[in-house]
């Protein structure tokens, strides 16, 4: 017993680790409450493009800052804002297919990030901190803005609770009763955006739409009304967010590899017992 | 009072299309389509498929606006009524959606409630009373997919008295479902009639559209007749509408009968 509270302790005397764990679970249960509209919409694919379609806008913060982090956070808000204003706007009036147009768009903005961060002769370690996240390098600044712009995005989830769950269960419905449909949903898009940017430095743009969507996946087959499956899929994505970082630690895996197996481990578990 | 918008500008026809046109990449799905329904009223909207009968729909319900022509909802354009209830097929809905009975019925409403308003006492029992009007009191906290296809039907219409609406859209509500459904449903709309809702149905069935509703509006992207049952369902009529693919209901009998002897 005592050598696993010790096992569990080991690896919180170290600041970076705590406030990695911090940060983990905190931009996992944003992203699972944000993730559950990404689910229920229908929109995994944008919320995988528009992870990847701000690396360019990084990569010009990065060499503009000469290397430094301390800005990055705010060329990832800019460009993924930008960037899902621009997708949802394509996408709804494209003479070719929605997803045809994110791809498109989606795949020549992430070849253009990893162009421009390339020409930085030691780019390597760097480019896979955007790609997979660092979460232990997390500094007290990136926590506080963590904390502010999830705390802004929950409660503008909740202040605009009923509209949103009337627009994506029935538009025609949110149309007819007058709601500002595509303002609704521009938000929307925006409240996404931000949580992309929020999470940049803990998951990475590879693997974000993990966070998006597995954890509310994994709630959507145990509940069936959505606060309470916001909150399971918040609690989930915590969970899966500190047994990932000591699987991390102990294992020397990747953290934000780590993270995302532990969340897929969940699923695949949910998805086997509920069949 | 549950209504108080109804009885307001009873001069004006509740709804009022003067000749509306949509085209859709350069072909016709309305032409120069004219009528208008007064408070109260049940109309089945009959036609082959791709008549315009979903087109017709956005239209009244202010989603499309037409190409040519106007409509007016008592005696303004329906883009800022908030009295126009539309009901989905079944089938364009997500079932596994996680709301309840209960949820679905409050969302219409979202807006009467206003930004930043959660729903108060007052809405619960608008909610309550819709439920009940729709004998779905014992099912409000189900998940929606735990319901049969009629009570899938008469949460939305549930939802629409939640709305207040005044005029209900209703797009293939009997589709799919087996006869006491559809009698149920039928028995509804007319329990409506008292709460003086409006209702415009589409619909396949030309025999329960003669036997429930008030007047029928066969369409084939035209108006081919408006009026009383007795008087659109004349063989002429649908001849017009269905071009030689539907008998006159009285005949339907006999097709049958001769089929079987030519096996």
């Amino acid at each position: 017993m005592s050598a696993l509270i010790n096992g569990l302790a080991a690896p919180l005397q170290y600041e970076f680790m705590q406030r990695g764990m911090i940060a983990a679970a905190l931009v996992g249960a944003l992203c699972a409450i944000v993730g559950t509209y990404v689910v229920l919409r229908g929109m995994s694919f944008f919320g995988d493009a528009l992870a990847h379609t701000i690396l360019p806008g990084v990569a010009i913060g990065y060499l503009v800052s000469g290397g430094a982090r301390d800005t990055l956070f705010w060329w990832a808000l800019a460009t993924s804002v930008l960037a899902a204003l621009g997708i949802g706007a394509v996408s709804r009036q494209s003479a070719i297919k929605e997803d045809t147009a994110i791809g498109v768009i989606f795949a020549g903005m992430f070849a253009l990030g990893v162009a421009l961060i390339s020409t930085v002769r030691s780019y390597a370690v760097d480019l896979s901190h955007f790609l997979f996240g660092d979460v232990l390098g997390v500094s007290s600044q990136n926590l506080w803005l963590i904390i502010i712009f999830g705390g802004l995005v929950l409660f503008t989830i909740g202040a605009f609770y009923k509209e949103f769950l009337t627009v994506s269960f029935d538009p025609i419905l949110a149309a007819t009763l007058r709601l500002p449909v595509n303002l609704l949903n521009n938000l929307l898009l925006t409240l996404i955006a931000v949580t992309v940017a929020v999470s940049l430095q803990t998951v990475g743009v590879a693997l974000m739409v993990a966070m998006l969507v597995t954890p509310a996946a994994t709630a959507s087959l145990l509940t069936r009304r959505l606060p309470s499956m916001m909150a399971l899929a918040a609690l989930l994505a915590a969970l899966a967010s500190v047994i990932g970082l000591y699987l991390s630690y102990y294992l020397s895996v990747a953290s934000g590899a780590a993270i995302v197996l532990t969340a897929t481990l969940f699923f695949v578990i949910v998805f086997i017992w509920k069949r | 009072m549950m209504y108080a918008h109804s009885s307001h500008q009873t001069d004006q026809p509740i709804l009022d299309a003067r000749g509306v046109s949509v085209r859709y990449n350069g072909r016709a799905a309305l032409e120069n389509v004219t009528f208008h329904l007064h408070s109260g009223e049940r109309v089945a909207v009959a036609g082959p498929n791709g008549a315009g009968k979903s087109t017709l729909f956005k239209v009244v319900s202010g989603a499309l606006p037409p190409d040519s022509g106007e409509v007016n909802i008592s005696g303004s354009r329906p883009a800022k009524h908030s009295c126009i209830a539309y009901v989905p097929q079944r089938s364009q809905v997500d079932w596994n959606f996680p709301v309840s009975v209960a949820d679905v019925a409050m969302m219409g409403r979202s807006a009467k409630l206003g930004p930043f308003n959660f729903p108060k006492k007052r809405d619960w029992d608008f909610v309550r009373h819709a439920l009940h009007t729709v004998e779905l009191d014992n099912l409000a906290t189900r998940q929606i997919g735990e319901l049969s296809g009629g009570q899938q039907q008469r949460m939305f219409i549930a939802r629409a008295l939640a709305q207040e609406a005044e005029l209900m859209l209703m797009d293939e509500p009997l589709t799919g479902l087996d006869t006491p459904a559809q009698e149920g449903l039928l028995n509804l709309l007319d329990k409506l009639r008292a709460d003086k809702v409006t209702v415009m149905v589409a619909t396949h069935d030309l025999e329960q559209a003669a036997s429930h509703f008030d007047k029928i509006l066969l369409l084939n992207k035209k108006i081919i007749a408006f009026g009383e049952p007795r008087s659109v369902l004349r063989a002429e009529n649908l001849l017009i509408a269905y071009g030689g693919r539907y008998k006159a209901v009285d005949d339907s009998c006999c097709e049958e009968g001769f089929d079987e002897r030519a096996h």
